[in-house]
C-alpha cells in the first residue's frame, strides 16, 4: 500500500466562546450561561494519496474550510492529528515540520483580497523563494517570468499590481505564487467559486494541467457538486462537521449511500431542457452551536428511525467507500 | 460574485492610477485646497525664513531698542517698514512670526513623526499578534489617552526640566497611544485578509508579515489622523509655551511669543500677541481643512 | 399574450471619469403574465443593471439614455421619482441576492413589513400585521406570528431570503426582479427557495424576471431565456430551444463550459480570453475576438436576426448546425 501524502486521523475543532470579566463574574453568581462552544469539525478522518484529488463537499456549517485551514497549518486542531509523508505535521512548531509545511500550500477563495495591494506581482511570486532561498534574488526575474507562463499569464504580468487584472487572472496569480515554493500538495478553498462559468473552466483546466504536469495532490473544498464531479478522484461528504460518505467519484455519483448525499445529488441543480421541479428536503440545516444529538441528519432525513436520535453512527468501511448511517449498520429501530 | 456596488459596473481599463484619482478627488474641494496653498506656503515660508525675513530677530545686532512698541506700518531707523509692528524689545513681529511658525511646525512634525512611528509599530504589534500582548499594549494606550493631555504634558515637563527636545519627547508621548489605537483598530481588519494568511502559510516570519505587509495596507487612516495630529501638537506646544513651560525664550514658537506680548493687549499695543495668535490660527485651520478633505478622499465608504 | 412588461432598446449608460461605459446598450425583451424569463449573464454582461433600471434604481454617475420600459402602456424610462415610488414595490418588487439589502438589521421584521404594507396601502396596523403573517405563512416560514416580531440576525440566510420574498409578494405585484437570489445560498436551501418561488409564480400569474449567472438553475425555471453579452442581449428565445439548440457561440461556449457536461477528468470546453472592457469595446460584435466562427464581416453592427430554430440572436455565423447533446 503506497503511503499517503497526507493523512487526518481523528481531526477536531471546537471554538469556545471566551468569557470577559463580566460574563465570568455573572457565571459565578448563578446568572450566566456556559460559555458556547462550536463544534465546527468532529472526528474527522481521511487520506490523500499522492497525486490524487479528493473532493471535499459540505454546506454551510459542515467544517470544510476549517480542516482545510488544520492542514493548511493555519489553525491550531483541537485534537487530532495531521501527517504529512508519515511526519506529525499537527503543530507547526519545529522546524522540520516548517519545511514540510511550505509543501502544503492554499489556494483562498476571494481573489480580491487573496494578493496583498500593494505589492507588484512579481515581488508577490518572487518573495517566499527568496526569502527561503530556494532561489537567488538575481534569478528572480526569470523565475517569476517562468511562473507566469506556467498559470497562462505573459510576463509583463509581473510589473503591474493585483488591482489591474481581473479576478481568473488574479486567481492565476495565487496558483503561481502558490507553485513558486514547489508543494506536493494544494488545498483548493472554494477557489473557482468567486469566478464566472467561463473563467471557471480555465482555472479548472489549469488546475487539471498543473496536476499532470507536476503530479501534484489536491484537496478541493467545494459546495459545487458539478466541479467536484470533474475533477475529483474520490469525494468526502461532510455533514455539520462529520464525515457522512467517502467513495471515488463514479461510485458516489451514481450511486449513494447517504440519504444526505442522495438529496444533495438530487438537488443540484443540472441543466435541463424543460422545467422541472424543485423536490427539497425539508428542515433548515441545524446551527453548529445546537446540533441536534446521535446523528446530526437525522432531523431532515425521509428515512430516520429511533436510533437515530440516540446513536452517533459510525463510519464504517467497505473496500474504498465508507458510509457513516445506521440504515448501512443494522437498522435504524 | 464580484464586490463593486451593484449599480456600478466594473470599467476595468483603468485608465487612471489610484493616486491620480485621489488627487483629483482631493481638488474637488475650493475649501481643501485652500487649506493645502496655505499649508505649502506656510511651511516654504518656515523653511526658508533666513531668507525671506527683512530681519533675523534674535539676532541682538540687527535690534534696536528704540524701535520697541511701534505699531503696525511704521518706518525703522534703517528704512525698513515693520509690517506688523514691534514687539517690546524692537523685534519686527513680522519676522518674529515667521521664525515662531518656523519652531511651532519643527516641534510639531519633529513630535508627530516620532510618535507616528512608536505608535504605528505598537498597534500593529498588538494587531498581529492578539491575546495578551495586545490586551497589555492596549491597556497602557487606554491608560494614556485617559489623562488630558495637557496635565500630562505639564507634568512630564516637570520632571524633565525645560528645553525644545523636551517639548518634542512630552508631545511624543502624550500623542503616540492615539496613533498605536488608530493603527490597530485598522490592522485588526487588514489581518483577516486572505493574504496575510497566505504570507504566513509561505512560511515568511512574524517580523516581515508585519511591517511589508500588514502595515503598508493600514497606512490610509493613519495619514489622515497624522495630518490633523500635527494641528493638535502645535496647538499643545503653543498652549505649553504659553503658559511658560514649552519652548525657550531664545527661540520662542508662536505660543510663546502670544505669550511676550499677553500683557499688552489691552493697553494697547494689540498687534504684539494679535497676529502671532491669528498666525496660530491660520495654520491650525489650515491643517484641518486638508485633514477633512483627504478623509473623505481616502474613504472607501464614499468611494464611487 | 400581452406583455405586462416590455422593454425596448434599453440603453443605460455610465458616465465615469474614465469615459462613458454602455453597461446595457440596447436591450429588448418582453414578459409575459405567469412567464418567468430568465436574464443570463457573467460579471460585466449588464443583467443586473438592467434589473436596476426597470425599477428606476439606477444611481449616479449612471442614467437610462434610450429606450422605452413599457409598463401597462406607460414608459417608464421617462417618469419621475415620485411616480417610481408608487410603481415600486405595489406593482413591480425586487428581490436582492444579499436579504440585507432589504432588511434593515434593527428593526424588527414587523416593523419593515407593516412599514412597506402602509406605504401604498391605507389601512389600519392589525390589518397590516394581518397582512404580513400571511405573506410569511405563504413562503413557508414556520410559527409566522412569533417571527414576525424577531429581528433580522435572528433568522438564518435562507429564511432571510424568504422574508425578502414575502416582502416583495405583499402586494401582488406584477412583475418581480429577482437579481441572483440564490446565489449565496446552500444547495438544500437553494432547492427550498426555487421549490417555494416556482409555486408562488404558479398560482399568482406574477411575472418573474431572473437575473442569474447559472444556466443550470435558470433552465429548471424558467420560461424564456436572455443571454447577454457586454450590455446587449446576444440570444434570446423559449429557454427549451436556446439550451437544446443555441445558436450564438457564447451561449453554445457557455453551455459547453459547465462541468456536468464534459467527461470526468477531461479538460474542460472553454471559452478562450475574457470579457472586454466596457470602456474598450471591439467594434461590432463584442465577442468577436474569442469567437471561433469570427470573420471579417462581423466588424460590422450585429442586429438581432431569427434563427431557423425560432429564437433570436445577434450573430451572422450561429451555431445551428451544432445540437447539443443530451
Amino acid at each position: 500500500m503506497s503511503e499517503a501524502l497526507v493523512e487526518i486521523a481523528n481531526l477536531s475543532k471546537r471554538f469556545r466562546e471566551e468569557h470577559d470579566m463580566a460574563a465570568r463574574m455573572a457565571a459565578r453568581m448563578g446568572m450566566g450561561h456556559e460559555p458556547a462552544t462550536v463544534h465546527a469539525v468532529d472526528d474527522v478522518s481521511f487520506s490523500v494519496a499522492p497525486g490524487e484529488v479528493v473532493g471535499l463537499v459540505g454546506e454551510s456549517g459542515s467544517g470544510k474550510s476549517t480542516i482545510g485551514r488544520m492542514i493548511a497549518g493555519l489553525l491550531p486542531p483541537t485534537e487530532g492529528t495531521i501527517r504529512f509523508q508519515g511526519a506529525d505535521i499537527t503543530t507547526r512548531n519545529r522546524a522540520e515540520t516548517k519545511a514540510a509545511a511550505l509543501q502544503i500550500q492554499m489556494i483562498f477563495q476571494d481573489p480580491m483580497s487573496s494578493l496583498n495591494p500593494r505589492m507588484r506581482v512579481r515581488d508577490i511570486i518572487a518573495e517566499a523563494p527568496v526569502y527561503h532561498g530556494l532561489i537567488k534574488q538575481s534569478q528572480a526575474r526569470q523565475f517569476v517570468a517562468d511562473m507566469l507562463e506556467r498559470v497562462g499569464l505573459e510576463a509583463t504580468a509581473g510589473d503591474r499590481y493585483p488591482h489591474q487584472f481581473s479576478g481568473g487572472q488574479r486567481q492565476r496569480i495565487v496558483i503561481a505564487r502558490a507553485l513558486a515554493v514547489s508543494p506536493q500538495f494544494l488545498i483548493c478553498d472554494e477557489s473557482v467559486a468567486a469566478l464566472d462559468v467561463s473563467i471557471q473552466a480555465q482555472v479548472l483546466n489549469l488546475f487539471m494541467r498543473l496536476r499532470r504536469e507536476l503530479g501534484l495532490a489536491y484537496l478541493f473544498i467545494s459546495h459545487d457538486l458539478g466541479v467536484v464531479e470533474h475533477i475529483s478522484d474520490r469525494v468526502v461528504i461532510l455533514y455539520l462537521g462529520r464525515v457522512v460518505e467517502i467513495a471515488p467519484t463514479e461510485a458516489l455519483y451514481s450511486d449513494a449511500c447517504h440519504p444526505y448525499t442522495q438529496a444533495l445529488l438530487a438537488e443540484v441543480p443540472r441543466l435541463s431542457f424543460e422545467k422541472r421541479r424543485f423536490e427539497p428536503i425539508k428542515g433548515e440545516i441545524p446551527s453548529p452551536l445546537n446540533p441536534p444529538p446521535g446523528c446530526h441528519f437525522h432531523t431532515r432525513c425521509p428515512f430516520a428511525g429511533p436510533r437515530c436520535s440516540r446513536e452517533v453512527p459510525r463510519l464504517r468501511h467497505d473496500g474504498p467507500r465508507a458510509v457513516a448511517c445506521h440504515l448501512q449498520d443494522g437498522g435504524v429501530e | 460574485m464580484s464586490d463593486t456596488s451593484p449599480t456600478t459596473p466594473k470599467a476595468r481599463a483603468k485608465a487612471i492610477s489610484p493616486l491620480r484619482a485621489a488627487m483629483l478627488d482631493f481638488a474637488a474641494s475650493p475649501l481643501a485646497m485652500v487649506g493645502l496653498v496655505v499649508m505649502v506656503a506656510m511651511a516654504l515660508a518656515a523653511l526658508f525664513a533666513p531668507w525671506i525675513t527683512p530681519q533675523n530677530p534674535y539676532d541682538l545686532s540687527q535690534l534696536s531698542i528704540m524701535d520697541n512698541n511701534l505699531p503696525p506700518g511704521s518706518e525703522a531707523f534703517g528704512g525698513m517698514t515693520y509690517w506688523l509692528g514691534t514687539d517690546p524689545q524692537g523685534r519686527d513681529m513680522l519676522s518674529a512670526i515667521i521664525y515662531g511658525l518656523r519652531m511651532s511646525l519643527m516641534v510639531a512634525v519633529t513630535a508627530t513623526l516620532c510618535a507616528l512611528a512608536i505608535g504605528m509599530a505598537m498597534g500593529i504589534i498588538a494587531a498581529y499578534f492578539g491575546g495578551r500582548i495586545d490586551t497589555l499594549i492596549m491597556r497602557v494606550v487606554d491608560l494614556q489617552l485617559s489623562f488630558p493631555a495637557i496635565l500630562v504634558a505639564l507634568i512630564l515637563l516637570a520632571i524633565l526640566g525645560k528645553g525644545v527636545d523636551k517639548v518634542i519627547i512630552a508631545l511624543v508621548i502624550v500623542q503616540w497611544a492615539y496613533y498605536a489605537r488608530t493603527v490597530r483598530g485598522s490592522a485588526l481588519v487588514e489581518r483577516q485578509r486572505d493574504y496575510i494568511a497566505a504570507a504566513r502559510g509561505l512560511g515568511l516570519g512574524h517580523t516581515r508579515v508585519m511591517f511589508r505587509h500588514l502595515l503598508p495596507n493600514t497606512l490610509p487612516p493613519l495619514i489622515v489622523v497624522a495630518t490633523v495630529q500635527i494641528a493638535q501638537a502645535i496647538a499643545l506646544e503653543a498652549t505649553l509655551s504659553f503658559l511658560g513651560v514649552g519652548v525657550p525664550v531664545t527661540e520662542p514658537s508662536l505660543g510663546l511669543l502670544i505669550a511676550n506680548g499677553y500683557s499688552y493687549l489691552l493697553s494697547g499695543s494689540y498687534w504684539i500677541s494679535l497676529y502671532p495668535g491669528v498666525a496660530l490660527l491660520i495654520a491650525i485651520v489650515a491643517i484641518n481643512l486638508v485633514g477633512d478633505q483627504l478623509r473623505d478622499v481616502l474613504n472607501p465608504r464614499l468611494r464611487r | 399574450m400581452t406583455a405586462v412588461l416590455q422593454v425596448e432598446d434599453l440603453k443605460t449608460h455610465f458616465f465615469t471619469r474614465a469615459g462613458v461605459v454602455p453597461a446595457v446598450d440596447g436591450v429588448s425583451f418582453a414578459v409575459n403574465k405567469g412567464e418567468v424569463m430568465g436574464l443570463v449573464g457573467e460579471s460585466g454582461s449588464g443583467k443586473t443593471v438592467t434589473g436596476f433600471s426597470i425599477m428606476g434604481m439606477v444611481d449616479k454617475p449612471g442614467r437610462i439614455v434610450g429606450g422605452r420600459i413599457l409598463y401597462k402602456g406607460r414608459d417608464l424610462a421617462s417618469v419621475g421619482e415620485r411616480e417610481w415610488q408608487k410603481i415600486r414595490g405595489r406593482h413591480i418588487a425586487m428581490i436582492f441576492q444579499d436579504p440585507m439589502m432589504t432588511l434593515n438589521p434593527v428593526l424588527k421584521i414587523s416593523t419593515q413589513m407593516i412599514e412597506a404594507v402602509q406605504a401604498h396601502v391605507d389601512i389600519s396596523k392589525q390589518a397590516a400585521r394581518e397582512r404580513c403573517r400571511a405573506a410569511l405563512a405563504r413562503v413557508g416560514i414556520p410559527s409566522p406570528d412569533e417571527r414576525l416580531d424577531a429581528y433580522p440576525h435572528q433568522f438564518s440566510g435562507g429564511m432571510r431570503q424568504r422574508v425578502a420574498i414575502a416582502i416583495a409578494l405583499l402586494h401582488d405585484p406584477e412583475v418581480i426582479v429577482a437579481d441572483e437570489p440564490t446565489t449565496a445560498l446552500d444547495v438544500t436551501i437553494q432547492a427550498q427557495i426555487l421549490a417555494e418561488v416556482q409555486k408562488l409564480a404558479e398560482g399568482s400569474g406574477t411575472a418573474l424576471i431572473w437575473i442569474t449567472h447559472d444556466l443550470s438553475v435558470v433552465s429548471s425555471l424558467a420560461d424564456n431565456i436572455a443571454v447577454m453579452y457586454a450590455g446587449r442581449v446576444v440570444e434570446q428565445g423559449r429557454a427549451a430551444t436556446v439550451l437544446e439548440h443555441p445558436a450564438h457561440p457564447y451561449t453554445y461556449g457557455l453551455i459547453e463550459s459547465i462541468p456536468s457536461r464534459n467527461k470526468r477528468g477531461v479538460d474542460l470546453a472553454q471559452i478562450p480570453g475574457m470579457t472586454p472592457p466596457l470602456l474598450d469595446l471591439p467594434e461590432g460584435c463584442a465577442f468577436r475576438p474569442r469567437c471561433p466562427n469570427a470573420t471579417d464581416a462581423c466588424r460590422a453592427e450585429q442586429p438581432p436576426r431569427k434563427m431557423p430554430t425560432g429564437q433570436m440572436a445577434r450573430c451572422i455565423h450561429p451555431m445551428v448546425a451544432a445540437e447539443v447533446a443530451q
